[in-house]
């Protein structure tokens, strides 16, 4: 039966595709074709613009846009996040309001979580939204926030009550970031990029009905959009995203690549932060180092750990398909892709000799070399220390006891930076 | 490289019923207690229990084909098996006759010898060993001479070589280097037993005096087809390793919940609980590590040696960090005969250099990439 379903949907949307799809019309008109459609987000509710389709359907249809090189709705950067936090939490105007232009790309978004004084503590936040009148003024300092610099609005967190225990103190809003009580400024990192920007909020304004879900339950708002994005980092570390970046004739593929062009910017050096395992042998036989018994004992280790750590990725979803429980595999990815990450940086360090004292155009493979040893120290850090990844590791996968905490009381008494 | 799109990374239902049942069998049959007793005994494995293995789940005969009275699986039982076998740490011949014994002359005898040694194998009436070593290293030169089917020379690290029945004597010979079918009871051969750290994993020292052989098939690419037998042994060790790792792993956080110092659990502390963490990642991708090579041989990928190197290396490094972990938070306790740990400790000792250190295959890997066919 479910087979028979899936052949009457791909007819479906094969059908509908060769009625509407025409690489010459412009991006946005496409996409509000297809964002009304329903067969943008065909897993997405009826009533918002989807079709309420099991996964396994929507997949189906994924692959229909893919045979014919369809482009789809706007998926990539934060405005996705937003997207899907919206839909479980926000109202039915936010939804009017917000979740159209998110799907077209007339949007795009930035998520105001971390701040200087709380990263892996995102619950300690101290950027306060106060009530004046009839809307919200928020001061305080946001940090490490992707594409903040083109971002048409913010997922924020803000603390509302300074009596409460931390995490019931703080609320989420949508906030405007063309406004003048917001100032972006880029965040200049050890490898030389800029990807991140500080957001400095001084007297910003946030209307009423951009709170999302209730006053004080913004952490359980934020839990959601932190899901999603860890799905979503934990599927482009394993490779299931699969951005194919065919080139297309046509308007709207070169639309799409401008757009692309732009939210992936921040995203260049994100291959060299990762180790680039996969420049480890043929740098060794370029270089003539792999005769180096040294050299290929850290190589063999280091091809050890890449490989197995693929594979343990792959037992993990494995499991998912035959819908068992992805077990201890599934939450160890981050953790294994640090270990990865820093011993291919080591082994590109002892290939490349004096080599490795050089970046830019002096340094091997057009500097990729050079930007592999200064962005490494970025994964362990990223998207949750690997401290922290313990911590979870610890006591959500082996049941370890919590260790106890100091921060229970009023968050005012808490202290902190 | 290889035929990725055919690999499962998961078990069959039947599969899975091999292992609970296996995993039963062991726990049923073989508790630590019981491994205790019989590392104490002369010939250091329950030769009772063992023909139960035979005659209840044909376990020696797990790998033989059927033709010639085995059970005619492949790889990722064999696989399976030893991650249960490891885990249990049973003290059994099954590595030195099921495995090295029966691949041995299932890849190089002919059909008469096939015939006529299988079956006692696969019935477990027969232990069978392979004698290849004779100094420390893994690889290390063959000095064991054969003259007209005699054979003369010292082999040592012989697995389970005391209890065995059927010994396979690596040997030169005019035709260079060849496999030599001998029956312990020979008239000139002499052997002793060598004290290990690891009492559950016998060794024996083999000494040859014109003893008669017979040579196992023709000359033709005898050293291919040990090197076969031998990725054979790497995966299969990878799979003990991986199995050993994770019990004493599921051991060692059972008693951290327990302990409690400075009134509290010592699992709640963030010093051991990173450990357990770093350590869960390490027995994991021992456990992909093992169970690739042996899903690479059950395919036959051409890469399978390669990811048997590579799991032998991978493994036994996690195997000694497991162990050493193991009894560093075990503390005090942990030192202790009297404590289980110890147990697995010294088979993890034994399983970093048996069948070559991490180092050789670390290097054997790089060895197939550059001109094997890995490359």
């Amino acid at each position: 039966m479910t087979q028979a379903r899936e052949a009457t949907v791909r007819a479906e949307v094969r059908a509908w595709l060769a009625q509407n799809w025409n690489p010459d019309r412009s991006l946005l008109e496409w996409r509000s074709l297809l964002v009304d459609s329903g067969w943008g987000m065909p897993d997405w509710p009826e009533a918002w613009f989807g079709r309420g389709y099991p996964l396994r359907l929507a997949h189906a249809v994924e692959d229909e846009f893919a045979r014919i090189g369809a482009v789809g709705v706007a998926k990539a950067g934060i405005r996705l996040l937003a997207g899907l936090t919206l839909l479980e939490h926000g109202s039915d105007d936010q939804k009017s309001t917000f979740l159209r232009p998110i799907l077209t790309g007339e949007h795009t978004w930035c998520q105001l979580f971390s701040e200087p004084g709380s990263g892996s503590d995102l619950a300690g936040a101290t950027t306060r939204a106060t009530r004046h009148g009839d809307h919200w003024v928020v001061n305080g300092q946001k940090v490490w926030t992707t594409s903040a610099n083109h971002a048409d609005w913010g997922l924020l967190v803000a603390r509302t009550d300074w009596d409460a225990p931390k995490h019931q103190g703080l609320s989420y809003f949508l906030i405007d970031m063309h406004q003048p009580g917001v100032t972006v400024k880029p965040l200049r990192q050890m490898n030389h990029h800029a990807s991140f920007n500080e957001v400095f909020l001084t007297d910003a304004v946030v209307q009423p009905e951009h709170q999302v879900g209730p006053l004080g339950g913004g952490w359980q708002v934020a839990m959601t959009t932190l899901g999603h994005e860890r799905r979503r980092a934990d599927g482009m570390r394993s490779g299931a995203a699969n951005h194919s970046q065919v080139n297309r004739a046509g308007r709207i593929h070169e639309e799409e690549r401008q757009e692309n062009e732009t939210l992936m910017a921040p995203y260049t050096w994100y291959p060299q932060r990762a180790g680039r395992t996969d420049l480890a042998l043929p740098r060794a036989r370029e270089t003539g180092r792999i005769d180096d018994p040294v050299v290929q004992q850290a190589l063999a280790r280091l091809l050890t750990l890449s490989r197995a750590a693929e594979w343990t990725a792959r037992r993990a979803r494995a499991a998912l398909a035959q819908g068992q429980p992805p077990g201890p595999a599934g939450s160890l990815g981050k953790l294994a892709a640090s270990q990865v990450a820093r011993a291919a940086a080591d082994v590109h360090t002892l290939i490349s000799g004096a080599d490795a004292l050089l970046m830019g155009e002096d340094s091997p493979r057009e500097g990729i070399i050079g930007e592999i040893l200064m962005s490494v120290p970025a994964v362990s850090i990223a998207g949750g220390t690997d401290e922290i990844q313990r911590n979870i590791i610890a006591e959500r996968v082996l049941q370890m006891p919590k260790e106890p905490r100091f921060d229970d009381g009023p968050f005012k008494d808490v202290p902190k930076n | 490289m290889t035929a990725e799109h055919t690999f499962a990374f998961s078990f069959t239902e039947a599969q899975q019923q091999f292992r609970d049942y296996l995993r039963r069998f062991l726990e049923d049959h073989s508790p630590p207690r019981r491994v205790r007793a019989v590392m104490a005994t002369d010939t250091g494995y329950d030769r009772a229990l063992w023909q139960r293995l035979a005659d209840e789940l044909s376990l020696p005969a797990l790998c033989i084909s059927e033709q010639h009275g085995g059970a005619g699986f492949g790889a990722i039982e064999l696989g399976i098996a030893m991650e249960e076998l490891g885990r249990a740490l049973l003290p059994a011949p099954f590595l030195a006759s099921a495995v090295l014994g029966a691949r041995t002359v299932a890849l190089l005898g002919n059909d008469t010898q096939r015939a006529e040694l299988l079956p006692g194998i696969a019935q477990g009436t027969t232990i069978a060993t392979l004698a290849w070593m004779e100094s420390p290293a893994h690889d290390g030169p063959v000095r064991c001479r054969a003259e007209n089917g005699r054979l003369s020379g010292r082999k040592a690290y012989v697995l389970d070589g005391m209890s065995a029945d059927l010994l396979l004597i690596v040997a030169q010979d005019s035709q260079g280097q060849g496999v030599y079918a001998v029956r312990a009871d020979t008239p000139g051969l002499e052997r002793r037993s060598q004290q290990t750290i690891d009492q559950t994993r016998r060794l024996a020292e083999i000494q040859l005096s014109n003893v008669a052989g017979e040579r196992l098939g023709t000359v033709d690419a005898v050293d291919h087809a040990l090197q076969s037998v031998m990725t054979f042994a790497y995966t299969a060790l990878a799979s003990e390793s991986a199995g050993g790792a994770t019990r004493l792993f599921e051991d060692t956080l059972s008693y951290l919940q327990l302990r409690h110092q400075f009134g509290r659990s010592i699992a709640s502390f963030q010093a051991i609980k990173h450990r357990m963490a770093d350590l869960l990642l390490e027995v994991e991708l021992a456990q992909s590590a093992a169970r690739y090579a042996a899903e690479s041989l059950a395919l036959g990928a051409r890469d399978a040696a390669f990811n048997a190197h590579l799991a032998k290396a991978g493994t036994s490094d996690a195997y000694a960090l497991a162990a050493r972990e193991s009894v560093q938070l075990h503390g005090g306790i942990g030192f202790t005969w009297e404590h289980d740990t110890q147990l697995w400790f010294k088979r993890a000792k034994g399983s970093e250099v048996l069948l070559g250190d991490s180092s050789w295959h670390r290097a054997r890997m790089i060895s197939e990439l550059t001109e094997g066919a890995a490359a």
